[in-house]
């Protein structure tokens, strides 16, 4: 039996989130696989931006705070229930994606990662400046969710990092699994097709301004949602959050790890988000490598880690 | 392929430097870069020169002190994962650090989860009111610089102060903070403005203060920006006297503005600045002397009061596990909380059931720049 490539790149993700914890000496190890979901989330939400429609953010940052902030200020400020404040967050980050995209999405190439660019950093200021909502640059407290007591009372015995892990593995891959079934999708096909050239897929009757704006809409609650998970578990946020080098992290993710494909794109927000930890042992030159990395991959490797080195092994056993 | 063998390799050298057995583990996380560095690094290498020092005399209760500090960058995501990291994986027993409250807020829910003390060394005085089981820290609260200032302000007979503030955390913190204890203090804040910590020029601010009839003005922020408020200051020929904050409290503060203009200049700072003028019958006077003269001579670089804080917790943590003779986390905790009449380079530390600051105001010089130097005002 043949497994279509959608159902094969989620039993890898299922299979990975699932087993990955039998190798973990230590409850850390939980929590740097809760990171990697909540990054991979977010990065699943720019594959469809950069790999499906070939459009490029600097700023999903923006959204990432917005979702955490929710979280934030919601429950405290509105008495809004803390599970509704991440939906609420996610609509938020709709509604302004979609006003901030239509005039922004005219523009291209660099133009448009200019602009995003600005958004990303607007979002940043709201947040440092506006301190008597968002506590200012020192950050602020987040409410308890609930959840992790909600398992304690369903039997479930386990620790933050441990809840967190199972908690952002499951939406990612129900994030995945909804990327996956957008790529086949009619929508899929039309963002392909206006990746590959806005004018023929115009002539062909692809209303090429409506789908961009869907794709980055739909990347705007991806990276929204993450914010918001990582709100929960952290139970603290500041604005580095919103910070452009939170967006330009999750591009560099993407684009390192294959921003043609959901696993490629998970697969490098796994690596820049362990390497940090990985690379304390060597303290100093810790930039150095990681910068270094990047350049290698980058060169040799231009369509991405886990594609290129699919095509690797699939070259050899042929 | 490349990434793997570096995994590998990584991995054997983490196994290699892993710790003896009997060592006491005590973790850092610092944010040695990033935008915090100037504060982060200073207490960086206080802490790998204290504890090669205190290892070179025996270590605590015979035991060596195995120090596992990590590098956060300024970054609170990243310093709750390195402090979930120091817990669950290298099992220290306390923890020194959080080098901005950022950094510091984001680790506190971890260290009282898994209860390990935690001793902090920012500023913002969310860190310890309300207090938390097992939350330590050691700087001066900015609250507690206002109040200083306030203080010797009221002492020279002026009540209506104008304020400036940069736009930056720590001058948005303490502005907050002097607004709130002003009234209390028998003091007016008649102007009250901000500016970017970038900004070039703040005459038009400066302006507006002189002409709100206020007889003293404070200035809250750090790095650059007082330096060119003290320098418009001058430039306008304002009477009211300039206050300037703990957070200028180095030599390049002088440097920056030129003596000229800094000259009678205000602001309150701890004694390890001016150690050489402190009498000498001051009990800080031994410590103070002594790490400016090790930290001088080991990185070849002036002495500023951010390491003195990571020497504070360090020996604070230190006594601590003597006088618990042990290294449960448990017993550290009660015994630093038992601290009394520590003297460090901040001032005399005397910690209690509802006070994990255990500083008071006379914790802070009032110190005034005369011909390029400080002086301790009487």
């Amino acid at each position: 039996m043949r497994l279509s490539p959608r159902a094969t790149t989620l039993l890898v993700l299922a299979v990975l989130i699932a087993l990955s914890p039998l190798m973990f000496p230590s409850n850390f190890y939980y929590r740097v696989g809760s990171l990697i979901f909540m990054n991979g989330l977010a990065v699943t939400g720019m594959v469809i931006l950069i790999g499906y429609a070939g459009q490029i953010s600097l700023g999903h940052a923006g959204f990432s705070g917005i979702g955490a902030y929710s979280c934030a200020i919601m429950p405290v400020q509105w008495g809004i229930h803390p599970l509704l404040a991440p939906l609420l967050g996610a609509a938020i980050s709709a509604l302004l994606a979609w006003l901030v995209g239509r005039p922004i999405l005219r523009l291209k190439g660099y133009y448009l990662a200019v602009a995003t660019l600005g958004f990303g950093i607007l979002v940043y200021m709201v947040l440092m400046n506006e301190a008597a909502l968002t506590g200012g640059p020192d950050g602020i407290t987040v409410a308890d969710s609930g959840l992790p007591d909600l398992a304690e009372a369903a039997g479930l015995d386990l620790s933050n990092s441990q809840f967190w892990y199972w908690m952002s593995g499951l939406v990612l891959l129900a994030g995945a699994w909804l990327a996956l079934n957008l790529y086949d999708s009619p929508t899929g096909r039309a963002l392909r097709a206006l990746h590959g050239s806005e004018v023929a897929a115009r002539t062909v009757g692809v209303d090429v301004a409506r789908y961009k704006l869907q794709a980055f809409v739909i990347s705007a609650v991806y990276a929204s949602v993450a914010g918001s998970l990582l709100a929960l578990q952290n139970k603290f946020i500041t604005p580095d959050v919103a910070g452009y080098m939170h967006s330009i992290e999750l591009v560099t993710m993407t684009v390192l790890g294959g921003a043609h494909s959901v696993l490629g794109a998970v697969f490098g927000a796994a690596i820049l988000t362990m390497l940090p930890q990985v690379l304390t042992v060597f303290a100093e030159y810790e930039h150095l490598l990681l910068g270094l990395i990047m350049m290698l991959v980058m060169i040799f490797l231009r369509d991405g880690l886990l594609p290129s080195l699919m095509r690797l092994i699939r070259g050899k056993s042929e | 392929m490349t990434i793997r063998t570096l995994m590998s390799t990584a991995a054997a050298l983490t196994a290699l430097a892993g710790p003896a057995l009997a060592d006491i583990n005590i973790g850092a996380s610092i944010s040695e870069t990033g935008p915090a560095a100037f504060l982060g690094d200073p207490e960086a290498k206080t802490l790998r020169m204290e504890v090669e020092k205190i290892n070179a005399e025996g270590g605590i209760i015979g035991e060596p002190i195995n120090l596992i500090m990590y590098d956060d960058g300024g970054d609170p995501n990243k310093a709750r994962t390195f402090a979930t990291r120091l817990v669950e994986d290298d099992e220290v027993v306390a923890v020194i650090g959080g080098t901005t409250t950022g950094t510091t807020m984001a680790m506190v829910p971890v260290y009282e989860d898994a209860e390990i003390p935690f001793i902090s060394l920012a500023g913002a005085v969310e860190i310890i009111e309300p207090v938390k089981e097992f939350v330590f820290k050691t700087p001066h609260t900015d609250r507690m610089a206002c109040e200083k200032i306030f203080e010797d302000m009221a002492a020279r007979g002026f009540s209506r102060i104008g304020m400036i503030s940069g736009s930056d955390g720590f001058g948005k913190s303490m502005q907050a903070q002097c607004k709130d204890v002003a009234e209390a203090s028998g003091v007016e804040i008649v102007a009250d403005e901000v500016y970017g910590p970038q900004d070039a020029d703040m005459t038009p601010q400066l302006t507006n203060i002189k002409g709100s009839g206020a007889e003293a003005i404070l200035n809250s922020g750090m790095g650059q920006g007082p330096a060119v408020v003290t320098r418009n200051h001058t430039q306008l020929a304002i009477d009211a006297p300039l206050y300037q904050s703990h957070g200028v409290a180095s030599k390049q503060f002088i440097e920056l503005a030129g003596s000229e203009a800094a000259e009678g200049v205000r602001l309150p700072a701890a004694a390890l600045l001016v150690a050489d003028q402190l009498a000498e019958d001051d009990p800080q006077k031994p410590v103070v002397v002594g790490y400016r003269d090790g930290y001088e001579s080991e990185t070849g670089e002036d002495v500023s009061t951010f390491g003195g804080h990571a020497y504070d917790a360090l020996y604070i943590l230190k006594a601590a596990i003597e006088s618990a003779g042990s290294t449960e986390p448990a017993a550290i905790r009660d015994a630093i909380e038992a601290t009394s009449g520590f003297v460090g380079t901040a001032g005399e530390v005397n910690f209690s059931g509802d006070d994990h600051l255990g500083l008071t105001l006379d914790a802070f010089e009032m110190l005034e720049i005369k011909d390029g130097n400080w002086t301790i005002v009487e």
